[in-house]
């Protein structure tokens, strides 16, 4: 069940999402910004509309399972666990901190409720969700697999081991979104290394491909909907966002990917946010 | 004494555990890399066909998929050759399956030289040293292909986590019956001896037993210890032929860096420092050829264990000697 298909409603989570990646990542002093404040909307409807799931039991059986292949954007992950209901938001301060259970990168062995993959060497996730896909399928479950990439992370072979026996065993119960920025570290994809033409490679790897602004809820939310409902096998979604989204002093500037804001840059970030509501 | 039942190679062990666990577990799974019947997955792939799931050459990938299984409440077996489930997936092994700590069951085959006219990319000799050193990983290395089908099902039976299971292609003596138990971390005495301790692993434990009973004629007492778990690993099972014995030889079929030898090693510095003489492959690659002859090569038979016994036990005798 949603937790709400109010779009004003989605609209202030993103905005309290992004309000504490700015907040936590500034607090831990290091961190990816980028690809978080990139990631918000998408968290925002997955966590509080798309997702089948009950936040107060991150065991029930019948949960959509969401595996985050990107694990270095875990503040915008952890955030909107945090907001959805699985552990108190006072909590994501302890972000990146020794004896904290919010890890640099997605730990399970440090007791997150919500967490199902502990992430953040790239590549690996698409393998690990065709896998619990499968085994879905073999059960006949009626949930399904969501996987979050970067489109940078789609310059690792693995990707496309994966991509290849995800069609080759017609999951459509998977589906996968991709984080269309067009940049990483280095910058922007197209100098450090082309991946497209993405459409045409995945439809040839036998997946349906579909679009979407990854800023607007409702095309977020249709977009997905659109997704599950397709039952020929596995779907890709790709979302264009901007890197930084909603601190526009920071829009789309590769060098915010890895980066964490300075203590002194918090309350004019959290002004910028607020001025784009 | 141990005689000498038959001989097969290890990895049909291998097949029959898991066909034994496929028959009494419903969510044992079985993960395929184009070579199934080389490493003997084909007898789950026949007896339960939908449980098995191809693959094909993408390791890093079936690796990945494994952990999956798992997080969905399959027991998954992934299984290749241990060149490549070992180093070709190390990454997808030790973030996927390990940190998350999942019941992945992986199958290292063609292990050691003794793979033979294949040559040096498909003889595993750095398995155990990868695998031994990811946190949450149980590696077992069975003597023979009946210990090789207890430890399978040991894998799932007697450990939570992920377990690594070690096995050969060719056809090694089989002398261990189903009745010597197999417990997981508990290294085997095989030979009672008092004066030099070898302590084996893989289809070497033969090779040492054969030693063993061909130095009695020259009156040296040997102890022969399997161990088939080389972690966790028996400590006290070490401790206790260093003491009692002052001397050991280890005997594997894998580089002397970072295997069986430095395991042994690295208990006995803690505890009671003794000479340890470490048979192994001397950090080099190996060859074609056939596999008695490679053996041979290489130093790895019981004619070359004898001789490192002999010298260590003159060394033994002169330094006891009283001036």
């Amino acid at each position: 069940m949603p937790l709400t298909n109010d779009i004003q409603e989605l609209k202030k989570f993103s905005l309290e999402i992004r309000k504490d990646v700015v907040r936590n990542l500034a607090e831990a002093g290091s961190g990816h910004l980028g690809g978080s404040l990139g990631l918000a909307d998408i968290f925002t409807c997955l966590y509080f509309n798309i997702l089948n799931h009950k936040p107060d039991m991150p065991d029930w059986d019948h949960r959509d399972r969401l595996i985050l292949s990107i694990g270095h954007v875990a503040p915008v992950f952890y955030a909107a666990l945090a907001h959805s209901g699985y552990f108190n938001p006072k909590e994501l301060i302890t972000l990146r901190k020794l004896g904290s259970r919010l890890q640099g990168h997605p730990g399970k062995e440090h007791g997150l409720p919500g967490i199902e993959l502990s992430a953040g060497s790239l590549g690996q996730g698409l393998s690990v969700a065709v896998g619990l896909a499968l085994a879905g399928k073999m059960d006949k479950k009626t949930w399904n697999v969501f996987s979050i990439h970067g489109d940078g992370e789609l310059q690792e072979g693995a990707i496309w081991e994966a991509a290849m026996s995800a069609s080759h065993h017609q999951l459509n119960n998977l589906v996968a979104l991709v984080d269309r920025n067009y940049v990483q570290i280095d910058g922007k994809n197209s100098d450090v290394m082309e991946i497209e033409p993405l459409k045409d490679k995945f439809e040839s790897f036998g997946w349906k491909v579909l679009s979407c602004n990854g800023h607007h809820h409702k095309e977020i939310i249709d977009t997905y909907k659109k997704a599950i409902d397709w039952k020929k096998g596995p779907v890709v979604i790709m979302a264009k966002t901007h890197m930084g989204k909603g601190v526009k002093s920071i829009e789309d500037d590769y060098h915010w990917h890895g980066k964490a804001p300075k203590p002194e840059q918090v309350d004019a970030f959290i002004k910028e946010l607020e001025q784009k509501q | 004494m141990f005689t000498l039942k038959q001989l097969k190679p290890t990895r049909l062990g291998f097949g029959e555990g898991l066909k034994s666990l496929g028959e009494k577990y419903p969510n044992v799974v079985a993960l395929g890399a184009d070579i199934t019947s080389s490493v003997s997955v084909n007898f789950f792939k026949e007896a339960f066909p939908n449980r098995f799931f191809s693959f094909g050459i993408a390791e890093q990938n079936i690796m990945g998929a494994a952990a999956g299984f798992a997080l969905g409440d399959k027991i998954p077996f992934a299984t290749t050759y241990g060149v490549f489930s070992a180093l070709r997936a190390t990454d997808q092994v030790r973030i996927s399956i390990c940190y998350n700590n999942l019941p992945v069951k992986i199958g290292g085959a063609h292990a050691g030289i003794s793979v033979g006219p294949d040559g040096a990319t498909h003889q595993a000799l750095e398995d155990i040293a990868i695998m031994r050193v990811l946190p949450n990983m149980t590696v077992f290395s069975p003597c023979d292909a009946t210990q090789t089908k207890l430890a399978t099902i040991a894998s799932v039976e007697q450990v939570n986590g992920p377990a690594y299971i070690r096995f050969g292609r060719e056809a090694v003596p089989d002398f261990t019956t189903e009745d010597l138990p197999f417990e997981v971390g508990k290294g085997q005495l095989l030979k009672e001896g008092k004066d030099i301790t070898i302590i084996a692993t893989g289809h070497l434990v033969w090779e040492a037993l054969q030693a063993a009973y061909q130095l009695e004629k020259q009156n040296i007492d040997v102890r022969v210890i399997n161990i088939h778990t080389i972690k966790p690993i028996d400590e006290d099972i070490i401790i206790k032929a260093a003491k009692e014995t002052g001397l050991i030889v280890t005997a594997e079929e894998h580089q002397i860096y970072g295997g069986l030898g430095s395991a042994v090693a690295e208990v006995l510095v803690k505890e009671n420092p003794v000479k340890v003489k470490m048979i192994g492959m001397n950090d080099q690659f190996g060859e074609s050829g056939k596999p008695e002859e490679l053996m041979q090569k290489y130093g790895l038979s019981s004619g070359h264990i004898a001789e490192k016994v002999i010298e260590m036990n003159k060394q033994k005798r002169n330094n006891e000697r009283p001036d």
